[in-house]
């Protein structure tokens, strides 16, 4: 069985869950003999090739014939859309992206059919130019190479899953690792929408992370509920083959929220629930790691409650620096407003850190030994958080047995039923 | 009494009565390097040695050495007639020792011709007479201790950071014996009063105050190289002529300025070299004018009345007050931390932390928190080593509660 699979990331490039999750997938796919060609806007070089073919979508040229594919590319015209859309952004690549000029829309189009285009491979103000150009490269590629499915993971690369399908005939199963109102609550962005919405129409399978996601799919996006399969994911069993090169430099406690710092994520929640803890119980500190476009009225919101020399912002952390975070907390925390699964909290627990994660996350419905709050509810994660922090009867306990729990998520698991998902879209 | 206001009276009479005064302030901080949270209760050293290094080397070159120069010629051209004042923050003496002695030699070759007046301050160019008196009085002594040290003058005249007053700073310097204080002619203080004349405290009214003229400053140290401004390009015989303009009965013009503005914020390309350097004879020659220092300013003219400043200002921005330093959440949220470690700091004998202490107080780094970035924002941007008044925040707060965790150690 060969795949194309349509990705926008690949570790180690990744600026969250969705990098990590593909290449838990994959890996677990090549586990049972699946081949793929799994296609990133563009590739760095170092990522791990030993299982799979990667394909930069930047080095690949368009034939003639294909750019007179135009008559393809009229018929997704929704993919022609202003350049100003940025659903993940830091407020170091707003400034930037707002200090140059906005292309115009003609320019765009050209650019994006011309014969060679340079993907960023990031969520940068030429966002769905990218995306129109990568579905564009996705059907030079579906047209020069044999496969069996087709698997998109996440809005970015739903068109270019669409155009393969076109081309090839092939079945296509697209992959929702989060949807628009998990970004943008009720505030959506139409476009994103309407290109989530025509991806899970055209899709012969729809896999969604979690019963949370699924829910979401059928009745915000009126999917039949029998296309719709949710597939958990897992976390790798091995650490990661890294030395600390970081140790905890303060006598104090640590308390982690570790993700972007954007509205889907609920950084004010853990901002309100640590001033609650601070008040109680000085011997603690609280680390904010991540970069997003709520991180400034977050830093201004510390100030406010005036708790700065206790309340700390790291930044965006890569690899090492999060399994160094990791080793350093004792409680990590997850007040997701709203989150298709979640992976960082298996990451702490593999890490023997015991987490706090919100009601309104995917992972909830997998994990027992995590305590589990409403993310409104400052006072009950304040509460939990001080437990975690002074019993030391639970939190041991909690050490013990969510290792052992995410040790027994495995990825091959979740491949598994990928794989059945598979087999039943060729039939 | 009586023959001191004879004296007065014969000084009037054969010296000229209408004097400009020059002040240069002279600092650089330490700036701080990028310090992260996985840093705090590891790594004790907060400065950035390259950036303290290279900006100070710089400044050297560009201004420090060619503009000590320029006045020392020009002192010794005109014997005691041309003579100029300095405050430089012990910050930036410290540097000097560090990285630019050679600065430090051609600022002591100055206050050997005895034409030169040194100046009073707090040691780390900090906030500390808003916070706290004692605070405020250890730093201005340990300030008034280095320049005795290495220029043989104890001040007479007090200039506190970026001129900031009011009535109880000025209080609390007349306490500590200043006769003369430097302070913004800020309009909103100043209301329609000229601040060509000397004025004094409205508490102790021993205390003279001078009053920067700040149209005639800034033209020199904002406007000078301005080819939009309409008094481009400013020559010597413009600015005298402007000088003549003013009232005949209107005494002292205060002009004080960063030393900065000399080879720095105007290049040398600007000729503002070549303006100073044909300024003292064309006053000599084309007006009535003289050059004296703050102290002799006092000396030479009595104060025409008080001037009320309840409520402190500055000379930054348009605003003239604080909220350059203090003011938004961050800002607030910093200061108040760091002054809440006074008590602790005093009971701590170690003299790492007390010159961290110092370092940490220096007002940059609550400059750099500053959040208005509209009308005054591209000077804020001009001196601000971070991307965002955010970023600097965190990073002086990491160093801050590392500080803590020492601090905390040494008190145990």
């Amino acid at each position: 069985m060969k795949v194309l699979m349509f990705g926008w990331e690949f570790p180690p490039h990744i600026t969250g869950g969705l990098g990590t999750a593909c290449y838990g997938l994959t890996k677990g796919l090549a586990h049972f003999g699946v081949d793929m060609i799994f296609v990133v806007p563009k590739s760095y070089g170092d990522e791990d090739e030993s299982f799979l073919r990667l394909r930069d979508a930047g080095q690949v040229a368009l034939s003639e014939e294909l750019i007179n594919y135009e008559e393809f590319w009229k018929k997704i015209t929704y993919l022609e859309v202003g350049s100003t859309l940025i659903p993940y952004m830091s407020p170091e690549e707003f400034e930037l992206a707002f200090e140059g000029k906005i292309l115009d829309h003609t320019e765009i189009k050209k650019s994006v059919i011309s014969k060679h285009f340079k993907f960023s491979g990031t969520y940068g103000k030429n966002l769905m130019h990218e995306v129109s150009r990568y579905a564009l490269i996705a059907a030079a590629i579906a047209e020069t190479n044999q496969f069996d499915v087709i698997h998109s993971h996440d809005w970015l690369t739903y068109p270019a899953g669409i155009a393969a399908k076109e081309v090839s005939g092939k079945p296509l199963v697209i992959h929702v690792h989060a949807t628009e109102f998990d970004r943008s609550g009720e505030h959506i962005n139409h476009q994103v929408f309407d290109i989530e919405k025509k991806g899970m129409e055209v899709a012969d399978k729809v896999i969604t992370v979690s019963n949370l996601t699924r829910n979401i799919v059928i009745e915000r996006y009126g999917i039949d509920p029998d296309k719709v399969v949710t597939v958990h994911n897992a976390v790798d069993p091995v650490t990661i083959n890294n030395e600390i090169t970081n140790t905890k430099g303060v006598d104090e406690k640590i308390v982690t929220f570790l993700g972007r710092i954007t509205f889907q994520k609920g950084p004010e929640y853990f901002i309100e629930a640590a001033n609650k803890v601070l008040k109680k119980d000085p011997n603690v500190r609280f680390v904010m790691a991540g970069s997003g476009d709520m991180m400034n009225r977050m830093i201004k919101r510390v100030a406010e409650l005036g708790i700065a020399t206790k309340f700390h912002f790291a930044g965006f952390l890569k690899g090492s620096e999060v399994v160094d975070m990791f080793s350093m907390s004792d409680v990590y925390v997850m007040p997701s407003v709203s989150e298709p699964f979640g992976i960082s909290p298996l990451e702490a627990m593999r890490s023997s850190v015991p987490v706090i994660i919100s009601k309104q996350s995917g992972v909830s419905e997998i994990l027992h030994h995590a305590i589990k709050v409403d993310f409104w509810d400052i006072d009950a994660m304040a509460d939990a958080i001080y437990g975690l922090l002074n019993y030391n009867a639970i939190s041991s306990m909690f050490r013990t047995l969510g290792k052992d729990e995410v040790e027994n998520l495995k990825w091959e698991n979740a491949a598994f039923k990928v794989k059945e998902i598979y087999k039943s879209v060729i039939s | 009494m009586q023959l001191l206001k004879l004296k007065k009276f014969i000084n009037q009479l054969y010296h000229n009565m209408r004097t400009i005064c020059f002040y240069f302030q002279v600092h650089q901080p330490f700036r701080l390097k990028r310090y992260r949270f996985f840093d705090i209760g590891h790594d004790p050293y907060y400065f950035d040695e390259f950036a303290n290094k290279s900006i100070m080397r710089k400044v050297a070159e560009k201004c420090y050495l060619p503009a000590n120069q320029v006045f020392l010629d020009l002192v010794k051209e005109y014997g005691g007639r041309f003579k100029i004042s300095y405050s430089i923050s012990g910050t930036a003496i410290d540097q000097f020792e560090m990285y630019a002695p050679d600065v430090l030699e051609s600022f002591k070759k100055l206050a050997a011709t005895g034409h030169v007046e040194f100046i009073s301050e707090t040691y780390s160019h900090s906030l500390s007479a808003l916070k706290s008196k004692d605070e405020f009085e250890r730093q201005v002594k340990l300030h008034r201790n280095k320049i005795e040290q290495h220029f043989g003058i104890v001040p007479k005249t007090f200039r506190n950071t970026e001129l900031i007053y009011s009535d109880k700073v000025g209080e609390m310097v007349a306490d500590m014996g200043y006769k003369v204080m430097l302070m913004e002619g800020a309009k909103h203080v100043l209301g329609w009063k000229s601040p060509n004349y000397v004025y004094c405290n409205p508490i102790n009214p021993k205390l003279n105050l001078l009053l920067k003229n700040f149209q005639l400053s800034d033209d020199i140290a904002f406007r000078f190289s301005n080819r939009g401004w309409d008094g481009w390009p400013l020559t010597a015989e413009k600015f005298v002529g402007w000088l003549n303009q003013l009232d005949r009965r209107e005494e002292v013009i205060n002009l004080f300025m960063d030393y900065e503005t000399f080879g720095e914020h105007q290049w040398k390309e600007t000729g503002i070299f070549d303006f100073l350097k044909a300024l003292p004879r064309t006053v000599f020659n084309m007006s009535d004018f003289g050059f004296n220092t703050p102290s002799e300013v006092v000396e030479k003219i009595d104060p025409v009345g008080v001037v009320n400043v309840p409520y402190p200002c500055s000379w930054a921005d348009e605003e003239r007050d604080l909220t350059a330093w203090l003011g938004n959440a961050l800002q607030d949220e910093a200061f108040n931390n760091l002054y809440s470690l006074i008590d602790k700091v005093e009971k701590c004998g170690s003299p790492d932390l007390k010159r961290d202490w110092l370092y940490l107080q220096t007002s940059d780094h609550f400059y750099y928190m500053c959040t208005k970035w509209f009308s005054d924002g591209d000077v804020h941007k001009y001196f601000n080593p971070y991307n965002s008044p955010y970023e600097a925040f965190i990073n002086y707060m990491n160093i801050l509660s590392d500080f803590i965790i020492r601090l905390n150690k040494c008190t145990r």
